[in-house]
C-alpha cells in the first residue's frame, strides 16, 4: 500500500499528453450524450471544461474515470490504452475524482472517507479475517491534513457537521493521498462561500504547480477564467472549441456555450 | 499548500467532554433507561417476580430467535433496506430442519428411527444454507434487478411463507428427535443462573455481528453504502457484493433463528413465526438504528429486542390478557423512538451519540 504522501512529478515528457481521449461516444438509449470527442490534457495543465446543462461535461469525466464505459473510441492515459470498467480500475491508476456533492459518506468521519474503498487492513489468520486498522488511517488523515494545512478541528468528526469547504478539502486531501496523476473536479466551488471557493481555486493552482493536470467542470466562467490554461467547451455532446484561456474571453466562451458559435461545423 | 479552513465546526469533538458527559452522548443511553425503567414499573407491579431468575430467564429464552434474526435486520437497515421475509424464512428454515429429522417425514429414517448427531448437524446446516440462499435471492432481486427492497423482501416473504405450507401440506411437523430439541431447551448453567442454550447462542452472535459490524472492512462498507450509495460506489466499494452479502446474512440469521424456534417448541408449524418479520423490525429501529441507513447498532438492537421481550412477559405477568399486547407493543416502538429522537436533538448532532459503540472514532 503507498502511503508517502507526496505528489509525485511526472516522468511524462512536457510535449506528450498525459490523457488523451480520441473520438469518444457515450449513448444513453437513443440519446448520444458524447459525440465523438477527443481531448488532451497535459502535465501541470488544468483544462476547464464548460458547457450548457446536458452538454455532455459530467458524462464526459464519467467515461473517464470509470463510471460509464464509452460505446466508441478510445482513451490512453500516460501513453497506454486504459479500458476502465469501475472506478476503482481508474483510481488504481492514480486517475483521482471530485464529484460534486457525491463524494463523501456524510455518516463516516474524515479519515474513514478518505480511506473510503481502500481501507487499511490488517490481516490475520492468513488473511481469512481482515480487521481494520483504525488508529493507523486516523494518524495518517491527521499527517495529510497538516500538511495540506487543511484546518479541521477534530478529524473524528462526522462529514456531515462539517462545512461546505472543509468537505471539499477532504475531498481534495484524499485525491491528493492517492497520489493523483491526473485530477478531475466536477463543481468543486458549487454550494461554496466566497472565500472557500478562492482557497479551492488556490489549491488547483498548486496542483498544477506540482505537476498535476487538472480537468475542471465549472459553470462559473470567472472561476474557469481565474486558474485553467485551456478551455474546451461541449455543446450537446460534441465539442464545439478549445481555446487558449489567454487567447480568449467569457463573452465568446458564452457564444460557444449557447451553440451560436461552432469550430467544428465550420471545418 | 493552501489553508483551508472554515468556521470551527458545530459543537467541537466528544472526545474533550468528561466520560459521564460522553455516556450522555451514546446512542443506546436512552433506550437503555426505557428498558431499566420498563423493568422497574413491572418490578414494582408483581411484587419482585418479574426478576426472579425464572422470569429472567423466560424472558431472554423469549426474545432470543427474534434478537438473532434482528442482528441481519440492522445490518440491511444500516444500508437504508428492510427485510420484509425474515419471518416466513424463519418458518421455512425451521420446517426444512425438522423435515430431515421427524420420525414420521424423514427420508433418511423409519418410523421408530432417531435421527442420530451427524444428522442433526446436516440438517441444520442446510437449513442455514436455504436461509442464506433466501437472503441471497432477496439480495440479488435487489442489485441486479433493481427491485425497491421493499417489494424484493415482500415477494419473498410470501413466497417463502406459500412453500413452508405447500411442503407441509398445512400441518405441522411432529416427533422431532431428543438431540435436536436439547437446542432450544437446553440450559447452560452459568454459576447459580440457568442461561438458555438459544439465549447463549444470541450473546454469542451478537459478540460476533458487532466485531464484524464494527471491525472488519465488510462492516465498514456496510455503514458506507448507508451513509451514501454513490458514494461508496464511486470511491470502488462494490456496493452490489455488499447489499447481496448483507441480505444473505439477514436470511442466514433469520434461519438460525427459525432453527432454534422449532428446536424450542419441537414442532415446526407452517404459520410458525408468522409476523415475526415486524418484531424483528420493530427491535432493530427501538435499538436506535436509523431506517434512513448509515446508523445502527447491535448493542442497540439487543436492547431493542429486550425491550420488546420484557414487555410481552411483563404484561402476563401483571395480568393483561394477551390479547392487548400488539397495542402495547405498538405504544412502545412510538414511545421509545419518540424518547430517542428527544435524547438526540438534546445530545446535538447525531454523530456525537454514538461514539462508544460504533466504529467510527478510534
Amino acid at each position: 500500500m503507498e502511503q508517502t504522501a507526496t505528489i509525485q512529478n511526472t516522468e511524462t515528457q512536457k510535449g506528450e499528453p498525459m490523457l488523451q481521449v480520441r473520438q469518444l461516444v457515450k449513448r444513453f438509449g437513443g440519446l448520444t450524450a458524447v459525440n465523438k470527442v477527443d481531448l488532451d490534457v497535459y502535465p501541470g495543465e488544468v483544462v476547464g471544461l464548460v458547457g450548457d446543462n446536458a452538454a455532455g461535461k459530467s458524462t464526459l469525466i464519467k467515461c473517464i474515470s470509470g463510471v460509464y464505459q464509452p460505446e466508441e473510441g478510445e482513451i490512453y492515459f500516460e501513453g497506454r490504452r486504459v479500458h476502465f470498467s469501475r472506478p476503482i480500475e481508474a483510481r488504481d491508476a492514480h486517475i483521482e475524482t471530485i464529484y460534486q456533492d457525491l463524494a463523501l459518506a456524510g455518516n463516516l468521519n474524515v479519515g474513514a472517507n478518505i480511506f473510503m474503498g481502500r481501507e487499511i487492513k490488517k490481516h490475520y489468520l492468513g488473511g481469512l479475517v481482515r480487521i481494520l486498522d483504525e488508529a493507523l488511517m486516523l494518524k495518517e488523515s491527521q499527517k495529510l491534513l497538516e500538511r495540506l494545512k487543511i484546518n479541521i478541528p477534530d478529524f473524528t468528526q462526522e462529514i456531515e457537521v462539517l462545512s461546505g469547504g472543509q468537505r471539499q478539502a477532504v475531498a481534495i486531501a484524499r485525491a491528493v493521498y492517492w497520489q493523483a496523476r491526473l485530477m478531475i473536479m466536477d463543481e468543486p466551488t458549487n454550494n461554496l462561500g466566497v472565500v472557500e471557493q478562492r482557497q479551492v481555486l488556490t489549491l488547483v493552482r498548486e496542483l498544477r504547480e506540482q505537476g498535476v493536470p487538472v480537468i475542471l467542470i465549472s459553470h462559473t466562467l470567472p472561476d474557469v477564467f481565474a486558474v485553467t490554461d485551456r478551455i474546451v467547451v461541449l455543446h450537446r455532446g460534441r465539442k464545439v472549441t478549445e481555446k487558449k484561456t489567454s487567447e480568449t474571453d467569457s463573452q465568446e466562451i458564452v457564444q460557444y456555450m449557447v451553440g451560436a458559435l461552432d469550430d467544428s461545423r465550420e471545418s | 499548500m493552501s489553508q483551508i479552513t472554515a468556521q470551527k465546526a458545530s459543537d467541537g469533538a466528544a472526545s474533550h467532554l468528561p466520560w459521564y458527559r460522553r455516556l450522555f452522548r451514546v446512542q443506546e443511553f436512552g433506550i437503555l433507561l426505557v428498558l431499566i425503567a420498563m423493568i422497574l414499573i413491572f418490578s414494582v407491579m408483581t411484587d419482585g417476580r418479574f426478576l426472579t431468575p425464572v422470569n429472567i430467564q423466560n424472558i431472554l429464552l423469549n426474545f432470543s430467535w427474534t434478537a438473532i434474526a434482528a442482528f441481519g435486520a440492522t445490518m440491511v437497515i444500516i444500508t437504508a433496506g428492510i427485510d420484509l421475509s425474515a419471518g416466513s424464512v424463519m418458518a421455512l428454515t425451521g420446517l426444512a430442519t425438522a423435515m430431515m429429522l421427524s420420525r414420521d417425514h424423514s427420508p433418511f429414517l423409519g418410523p421408530n428411527g432417531e435421527a442420530s448427531v451427524p444428522l442433526v448437524i446436516i440438517a441444520i446446516v442446510v437449513g442455514l444454507a436455504i436461509g442464506a440462499l433466501c437472503g441471497s435471492i432477496n439480495g440479488i432481486l435487489i442489485t441486479k434487478a433493481r427491485l425497491p427492497p421493499f417489494i424484493a423482501t415482500l415477494g419473498m416473504m410470501q413466497i417463502a411463507r406459500g412453500i413452508t405450507y405447500g411442503w407441509a401440506q398445512g400441518w405441522p411437523v411432529q416427533n422431532l428427535p431428543q438431540n435436536f430439541m436439547v437446542l432450544g431447551r437446553h440450559n447452560i448453567p452459568v454459576g447459580t443462573f440457568n442461561l438458555p442454550f438459544p439465549s447463549l447462542l444470541m450473546l454469542l452472535l451478537a459478540v460476533m455481528a458487532w466485531l464484524f459490524l464494527t471491525r472488519t472492512v465488510w462492516g465498514y462498507h456496510i455503514f458506507a453504502v448507508g451513509g451514501n450509495i454513490q458514494a461508496a460506489r464511486l470511491s470502488g466499494i462494490n456496493t452490489s457484493r455488499v447489499r447481496i452479502m448483507v441480505y444473505t446474512l439477514a436470511g442466514l440469521l433469520a434461519g438460525a433463528g427459525g432453527i432454534l424456534l422449532s428446536a424450542r417448541l419441537g414442532v415446526a408449524a407452517p404459520t410458525a413465526a408468522q409476523g415475526y418479520e415486524l418484531d424483528v423490525i420493530a427491535a432493530v429501529v427501538v435499538g436506535g438504528t436509523s431506517t434512513v441507513g448509515g446508523e445502527g447498532s447491535i448493542l442497540g438492537t439487543v436492547i431493542g429486542a429486550a425491550i420488546m421481550g420484557a414487555l410481552r412477559t411483563g404484561l402476563n405477568l401483571v395480568g393483561v390478557q394477551a390479547y392487548w399486547l400488539p397495542a402495547a407493543q405498538g405504544a412502545i416502538i412510538i414511545g421509545a423512538i419518540t424518547l430517542d429522537q428527544w435524547f438526540r436533538r438534546r445530545q446535538g448532532q447525531r454523530g456525537g451519540l454514538s461514539r462508544l459503540f460504533r466504529r467510527r472514532s478510534a
